[in-house]
């Protein structure tokens, strides 16, 4: 095809451009500058999926050929075309069928969940909305609070399937989907069943990519306040590596600022007994998977191993490859590690009794809360965790409680569960726990220091990833996916018989736990988990320690209290087991 | 499995050796055919219980919702047991204004049911559907693959009257 052929001219606003053939109008405005507002819409390229249902209609621009409305969206340019965006007709039109969005819609927006975050409550302030003149049937649906990770408020879906498109192509779990059509249609489950009963993971991106209410986070923080608010309770909390750089994006930040130092104190603030770092148990998690790993190198065990310690990840292969539970490592998540060791160790030291300890986990992650839950994560049957709240909620409660958070001041984890190393601060990315272990394993099984500590080649952004690393004369082959649906086609491999790697880390969210379900909302900007990814390895880099078997007090434990690594006590409170459970 | 209506094991093993022979059958993307398979379903169950299409999703690869999504899209599919007779009101916009509306309410009186369920002698089951491409003949009904055209309300009573009787008569 001749370079002309491919390129087409048009008007937009009286300003002539050129752009290629198969362009949105949206995506030509968007070259020179003119904004045209957007609801479904979203684009996320970087994941490698562009939401495109054209169910909203507020992108409608005036096309001056035909006098017609078309979506700015969905809509190619053709030659010729000129396109008035702010025509008196655009603007109405616009206005009309954002009425008409909300007409439908409980509008309870003083109390939703979303309130200032929500984009239909934005563009309804972009768009001057001052009265809603249609008034319709409005649908009546139950809202589903029967799983403990995510609630559904379907009566607040505005149709735009961004949550489908996120579940089913990025993710293919598949549990949401478009059901019948019409007024009545509805993003749904299969059936209608209740969350709880499909095969959800609790992994949150569609909460995270959902314009309004209708998809949230579980609200545990009313259950923290009132731990907090009992005095008979001990109530510590736990930070994951992953929060502290993206909660500062709540009070202004810019994206990738670490800041570890105020959340601690804010915690302090918020009336916790103690702040222990996830940080430290990360490093726990990787003396324990590396132990395991060089096991299962050694004695010709399964191979490959997974990581195990997103949880999201766990559902997904306990309910779509039940034949391979014994590829995960038996480790439990850091944060799960470090609540069984509060109500033990800790305990002990401290002459407290467990029963009165509450373990807070504040996590990037709404599957976190529903691991929480699981019957197998207790000790003679106290919950290793009892409530775990999202970055998200977390800010909440900052900003309920009227701290002001960038006035905070710095302040260290409280010790015992508080020292980590660089090791642990990467377990925030896709990739970090895979290169934390590498560094552990090497010297493991070479006996010799590692000078090197940067593996590079584990790094980076690409949906999957693989390298080689040198151990002594061993050739150790690592794969690395992140978002589910890069993760099925890892396990069809092993299930296939053909996967060749020794380990392989999983991370059920788009960049690991940076792009957690509970963190922040990105609003399809992308680039802010890159941001978020960049200050994680900055922040190994500035650590004293960079490897996990270095942390003293991880050492001071073993020493004290867990014996030897992947030994009796640590295999009975640091393990775990897998159930293989219905695909639906 | 907690949710017994999701249980696979008991749906009719007989049928679904059809079924899944029908399926083999298939040439190239299985996916591609779900209606198709739907369809088959269908005529071998009579209508398509949740576990069916959980049986159909699994075996075809699909999510449930993906499935689901499909069944309730098509007035055609039913995820209820049926009538011996499925009455079809159609309530496109040329039957609508000719007075569908009251045919339709005729209908539910007679058979004394709602709307996609089955009545209680397992006779009929009343849908109202979309345009059927019959609008010269609004308002239109069917009752099976019989076409009745500018059906009035009163003709409603011997079209009943007719497949009530002819029940008794095959006894
Ligand atoms: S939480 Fe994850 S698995 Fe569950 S519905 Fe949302 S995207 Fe799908
Ligand atoms: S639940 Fe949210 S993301 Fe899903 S279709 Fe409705 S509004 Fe869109
Ligand atoms: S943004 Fe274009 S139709 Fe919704
Ligand atoms: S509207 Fe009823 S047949 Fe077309």
């Amino acid at each position: 095809m001749k370079l002309i052929d491919k390129m087409v001219q048009l008007k937009i606003n009286d300003i002539s451009i050129n752009v290629e053939r198969g362009t949105t109008v949206l995506d030509a405005a968007e070259k020179i500058g003119v904004h045209i507002p957007t609801l479904c819409h979203l684009n996320l390229e970087d994941f490698g999926v562009v939401n495109k249902s054209a169910s909203c209609r507020v992108c409608v621009v005036e096309d001056e050929n035909t006098g017609r409305l078309i979506p700015s969206c969905a809509q190619e340019v053709y030659d010729g075309m000129k396109i008035q965006t702010d025509s008196l007709k655009a603007v109405m039109g616009r206005r009309t069928n954002l009425e008409l969005l909300l007409s439908n819609h409980p509008n309870d927006c003083l109390t939703c969940v979303k309130n200032l975050d929500c984009e239909l409550q934005s563009l309804a302030y972009e768009l001057n909305i001052k009265e809603i003149h249609y008034q319709g049937e409005k649908m009546k649906h139950p809202v589903d609070i029967t799983s403990f990770g995510i609630t559904k408020d379907t009566n607040k879906c505005i149709m735009c399937r961004r949550c489908v498109t996120m579940c089913n192509d990025i993710q293919t779990v598949g549990v949401l989907g478009a059901l019948k059509r019409g007024f009545d249609s509805v993003v749904a489950t299969a059936f209608h069943l209740d969350l709880n009963q499909t095969s959800c993971t609790y992994c949150g991106q569609c909460v995270s990519v959902c314009p309004t209410g209708a998809l949230a986070e579980t609200n545990d923080s009313p259950k923290v306040w009132r731990a907090l608010n009992n005095p008979n309770k001990h109530v510590i909390v736990q930070v994951a590596p992953a929060v502290r750089a993206a909660i500062g994006e709540e009070f202004g930040y810019e994206p990738g600022e670490i800041l570890t130092g105020k959340v601690v104190s804010g915690l302090r603030r918020l009336g916790f007994h103690q702040v222990f770092d996830t940080n430290f148990a990360a490093d726990l998690t990787i003396i324990e998977e590396a132990t395991e790993l060089v096991d299962r190198i050694q004695n010709k065990k399964t191979l490959p191993m997974l990581t195990s310690c997103c949880p999201a990840w766990v559902q997904f292969i306990e309910h779509q490859f039940p034949e391979l539970l014994d590829v995960p490592s038996s480790c439990k998540s850091p944060h799960e590690m470090l609540g069984v060791l509060a109500k033990t160790y800790y305990a002990q030291v401290n002459n407290l009794d467990p029963k009165d300890i509450v373990m807070v986990s504040i996590m990037p992650c709404t599957a976190k809360k529903a691991e929480a839950a699981r019957g197998e994560l207790n000790k003679d049957g106290l919950s290793d965790v009892d409530h775990v709240i999202t970055t998200r909620e977390l800010a909440r409660m900052f900003k309920e409680a009227s701290i002001d958070f960038t006035k905070l001041p710095n302040d260290e984890f409280d010790n015992l569960l508080g020292e980590s190393t660089g090791a642990a601060a990467i377990f925030g990315t896709t990739g970090g726990v895979i290169e934390a272990a590498t560094r552990t394993a090497y010297e493991m099984i070479t006996g010799k220091e590692l000078k090197e500590v940067d593996f590079k080649q584990l790094r980076g952004i690409e949906g999957i990833r693989e390298a080689k690393v040198n151990i002594g004369d061993l050739e150790l082959n690592i794969g690395i996916a992140h978002g589910l649906g890069n993760a099925r086609k890892l396990l069809q491999d092993i299930r296939d018989g053909k996967s060749h790697f020794h380990a392989i880390e999983i991370m059920a969210c788009p960049g690991g736990c940076i792009g957690g379900g509970g963190q922040p909302y990105h609003h399809g900007h992308t680039d802010i988990l890159l941001k978020r990814q960049q200050a994680l390895y900055d922040l190994d880099a500035s650590m004293p320690r960079r490897k996990s078997h270095e942390n003293e007090m991880l050492i001071k434990l073993y020493d004290d209290f867990l014996g030897k690594p992947g030994g009796h006590l640590a295999h009975d409170l640091l393990h775990t087991t897998y159930s293989a459970k219905e695909r639906i | 499995m907690r949710n017994r209506i999701l249980d696979t094991s008991t749906l009719d093993k007989e049928l679904l050796k059809q079924l899944d022979a029908f399926i083999d059958s298939l040439e190239g993307d299985k996916q591609e055919h779900l209606i198709h398979v739907l369809h088959k379903a269908q005529d071998l169950f009579s209508y398509l219980p949740q576990n069916l299409q959980l049986y159909i999703a699994r075996k075809l690869d699909l999510s449930g919702a993906r499935v689901n999504g499909v069944v309730t899209f098509y007035s055609y599919f039913n995820e209820k047991p049926v009538g011996k007779y499925i009455i079809s009101v159609c309530m496109g916009t040329a039957c609508f204004v000719k007075g569908a509306d009251k045919v339709l309410e005729r209908v539910l009186e007679l058979t004394g049911t709602s709307k996609n369920e089955m009545s209680s002698d397992g006779l009929f089951t009343v849908k109202d559907v979309r345009c059927i491409g019959a609008c010269g003949l609004a308002p239109v009904m069917t009752v099976n693959d019989k076409v009745y055209g500018k059906v009035k309300p009163k003709d409603v009573d011997d079209i009943i009257r007719h497949y009530r009787s002819i029940q008794y008569e095959s006894k």
